[in-house]
């Protein structure tokens, strides 16, 4: 461990080889704290929750045949509605994209500043934070709860836990609420849950949810960003030496001693740093560690104890900063003398850039050229080829249309690669040209059956043949090409 | 295995151990997790709820039954009537429909053939494949040749009454064994089927007499093959002179069939299957290819 960027000379490690592998839980009270950071974490929380509550309730019209929601899940009817996209399950590649997107985005903030995402806007982070918001409102700060844990239980205090875990299930069932509000109509759904006509699903995901909710963000809390969560190991396999992190300063906050203790040290000329061991920068921490000792699992950077220490440094005269996002090298250069480097545009991050462009990009194109016509074909397994009576030899294939415009249209099908090849179709009609005609209703797909006659008798034993399909109302054309097969 | 003294405590988590040690490593005897034994508890619960409420037990001729009295046999039931109800307003609207109106209905029709489809496979695949492909003697249901008629309305009495059947109604007619029973000596036969070869253009053998074997053919097969060997539907007669072989086009096979006859089979699925099944399957075989000739 010596030689990993992220060790530290003051860390409590040297006896890591013989401390037991297990470590009991330590219940954890955050202390209230102001701060920048603690203000953008109230604006992030405001906001990603106002997103997740409200989404479902805001409307996108589409026409008379198609859903208002501008974002809804319609398992029923293998639909993906999200604003002016409207995914078919065909293709769910669309959301596979969005996926690689969204773990790229992980990278680059983890490149470019460290666990932004488990500090800030992680669910598991912005739902605790907003459970502790509740307990600490009702319990009082970091104090008070020791103190009433600490005690015999009385009435009061039974009260006030009493009222905790109701608004703490309240939230909760409200979280789950509005999940199921992405799969249905939001304002009918709230109806008819109201009413207590919603489906049995609906309740059953509510209250699955309300649990998860309530123990993930009222009970196990930092254990989730421990134990559970596989991105902390992840990210510190990801991470590299110029990524910014929440670091203490050690370089200026050692040698640490009491305000009075290290002025007078200062005057001597001997060494004395900024930190005054307050412990303020561990009392604020939601996962209870402590910062100095260097960048640890635990930590999810949040950016608390940097509020924390600047009211201290604030209060006592010092510059502010002495936990800052910082890199664990430039500690070391100012320790050193070196200059400090600082590299956020670097080829790490140009590199998940340049990627997130690149995908973004596919996806834009392919959106913009997704057809709203498509034809399947699939040849008939058994038999092959039918010989008629004639001798002449056919095929059967099954075709699938799908309609992705929401009014009906009618598509004319036919075949090249076969000269004199007649085709007719069961489940449609064929017009005077020869072409196989089928009409599909809005936002619907058709099956049919296409048989294909080799009336010259000239296929080899296996011919290559399109299947093109014409939009009769605008000419838009989907083809897809398959085999005419014969003795 | 070392067995050691029972109350050690492990110096580093301050546990007793099992007393147990395997290559120097101890085992220390932490308490296993509430939950978990919380929850071997709840299951223990559980089991003998379940046991109570559900068959469970079995008995010497038969089970305990539960109080609940749940069935797996009654479970299916209720799922296949649910099913039936699901399926009631379409069933009913076939049921009420004549197999030309169910063709022109682009729902009905694609319903009928989706359930005929399933129905093909559990009852006529294993003769005509599962494609309706046939084998040898039995018809491919996908070509324009029909023994018996391909018309909606013929296809239907064939399915319903079969053919040399067990039904009165049913489709008669067989090919009669003229070797076996001597009607024909082996040199006529041998001239008919070099006749029958050539009625569509098959090669023959240069020293085949076709005029003699015409002579056979009209004296004979003629009834009910017709002149040219066209065939006849309501005897079953197959057409003699288009490019599709029931049995197969050689001169030996044609030989055998002259020597002993044929006679395929077809049951009858009339009061095995229900009105609206037989109407599906109609369809469904229509559909293969029936539609080619009328």
């Amino acid at each position: 461990m010596a030689d990993a960027p992220l060790s530290h000379p003051l860390g409590a490690a040297a006896s890591d080889e013989d401390a037991p592998l297990y470590a009991p839980r330590k219940q954890i009270y955050p202390q209230a704290v102001k701060g920048r950071y603690r203000t953008i974490k109230w604006v992030v929380l405001a906001i990603t929750l106002g997103i997740y509550y409200f989404l479902p309730f805001i409307r996108w019209d589409r026409g008379p045949n198609a859903p208002d929601q501008a974002i809804l899940v319609d398992l029923a009817n293998g639909r993906f509605y999200f604003f002016f996209i409207e995914i078919w399950p065909q293709e769910v590649y669309y959301i596979t994209g969005l996926l690689v997107l969204a773990a790229l985005a992980l990278f680059l903030m983890n490149a470019v500043a460290g666990r932004v995402w488990c500090g800030y806007l992680c669910p598991q982070t912005v739902w605790t934070d907003l459970f502790y918001a509740v307990e600490r409102w009702i319990e009082g700060d970091r104090r008070d709860r020791m103190r009433k844990d600490q005690q015999k239980l009385t009435l009061k205090v039974a009260g006030q836990k009493g009222l905790k875990h109701f608004i703490w299930l309240m939230i909760a069932w409200w979280t789950g609420g509005a999940w199921v509000l992405y799969f249905a109509d939001a304002p009918t759904l709230v109806y008819e849950l109201a009413t207590l006509q919603a489906p049995l699903l609906a309740y059953t995901w509510i209250g699955i949810l309300t649990f998860t909710t309530y123990t993930l963000a009222g009970f196990m809390r930092e254990q989730v960003c421990t134990y559970m969560c596989p991105w902390p190991r992840i990210q510190a396999a990801l991470t590299d030496e110029y990524a910014l992190n929440v670091t203490y300063r050690y370089d200026r906050g050692e040698p640490r001693g009491s305000v009075k203790k290290n002025e007078v040290l200062k005057l001597q000329g001997l060494p004395a740093g900024d930190c005054i061991d307050c412990n303020q920068c561990v009392n604020v921490c939601p996962t209870g560690v402590d910062i100095r000792k260097g960048l640890q699992l635990d930590c999810i950077q949040c950016g608390l104890c940097m509020d924390a220490c600047d009211t201290v440094m604030d209060k006592i005269g010092r510059p502010q900063g002495l936990i800052a996002y910082d890199t664990e090298m430039n500690v070391k250069a100012r320790m050193e003398g070196r200059p400090e480097v600082r590299h956020i545009v670097r080829s790490r991050t140009l590199f998940y850039a340049g990627i997130i462009a690149l995908v973004g990009a596919i996806m834009i194109t392919s959106l913009a050229m997704r057809q709203n016509i498509y034809l399947s074909v699939m040849h008939d397994r058994n038999p092959l080829f039918v010989r008629l009576s004639d001798g002449s030899i056919r095929n059967g294939f099954t075709i699938r249309v799908a309609n992705k415009h929401l009014d009906e249209r009618r598509y004319a099908l036919t075949v090249e690669g076969l000269a004199d090849a007649k085709i007719d179709i069961i489940g449609g009609e064929v017009d005077q040209q020869g072409r196989a005609i089928v009409t599909v209703g809005p936002d619907q797909t058709l099956e049919a059956r296409v048989l294909v006659t080799d009336t010259a008798s000239a296929a080899s034993s296996s011919t290559d043949l399109q299947f093109i399909l014409t939009d009769l109302s605008n000419g838009d054309k989907a083809a897809t090409s398959d085999h005419f097969k014969a003795p | 295995m070392a067995h050691e003294s029972h109350e050690q405590v492990d110096a580093v988590t301050g546990v007793t151990t099992t007393g147990h040690t395997w290559d120097d490593i101890q085992e220390l005897n932490n308490p296993l997790p509430r939950w978990w034994l919380w929850t071997f508890y709840l299951t223990i619960v559980w089991s003998v709820l379940y046991a109570i409420a559900y068959p469970a037990i079995p008995m010497v001729s038969s089970y305990t039954k539960g109080v609940l009295g749940w069935q797996s046999r009654e479970a299916v039931e209720v799922d296949l009537a649910e099913l039936r109800q699901q399926r009631s307003g379409m069933t009913a609207k076939l049921a009420a429909s004549s197999l030309d109106e169910i063709k022109q209905d682009p729902e009905m029709f694609a319903f009928a053939r989706a359930q005929g489809k399933a129905s093909f496979g559990d009852n006529c695949a294993p003769c005509h494949g599962a494609g309706g492909a046939g084998a040898k003697g039995y018809p491919n249901l996908n070509d324009d040749d029909w023994l018996w008629g391909g018309s909606l309305a013929q296809v239907e009495h064939t399915i319903r009454y079969g053919a040399r059947s067990t039904s009165d109604k049913g489709h008669s007619g067989t090919m009669p064994a003229f070797g076996r029973d001597g009607m024909l000596k082996r040199e006529e036969i041998s001239h008919v089927a070099d006749y029958v070869r050539s009625l569509s253009g098959l090669p023959t053998d240069k020293a085949a007499d076709l005029n003699a074997g015409a002579k056979v053919f009209a004296d004979n097969c003629a009834a009910c093959h017709g002149d040219k060997g066209q065939g006849m539907q309501d005897l079953g007669a197959p057409n003699l002179s288009d490019k599709i072989w029931l049995f197969g086009s050689d001169k030996a096979t044609i030989v055998e069939g002259l020597n002993n006859g044929r006679g395929g089979v077809m049951p009858t699925w009339h009061g095995r299957l229900d009105d609206t099944t037989i109407k599906a399957l109609t369809l469904y075989v229509h559909s293969l290819g029936g539609d080619q000739r009328p």
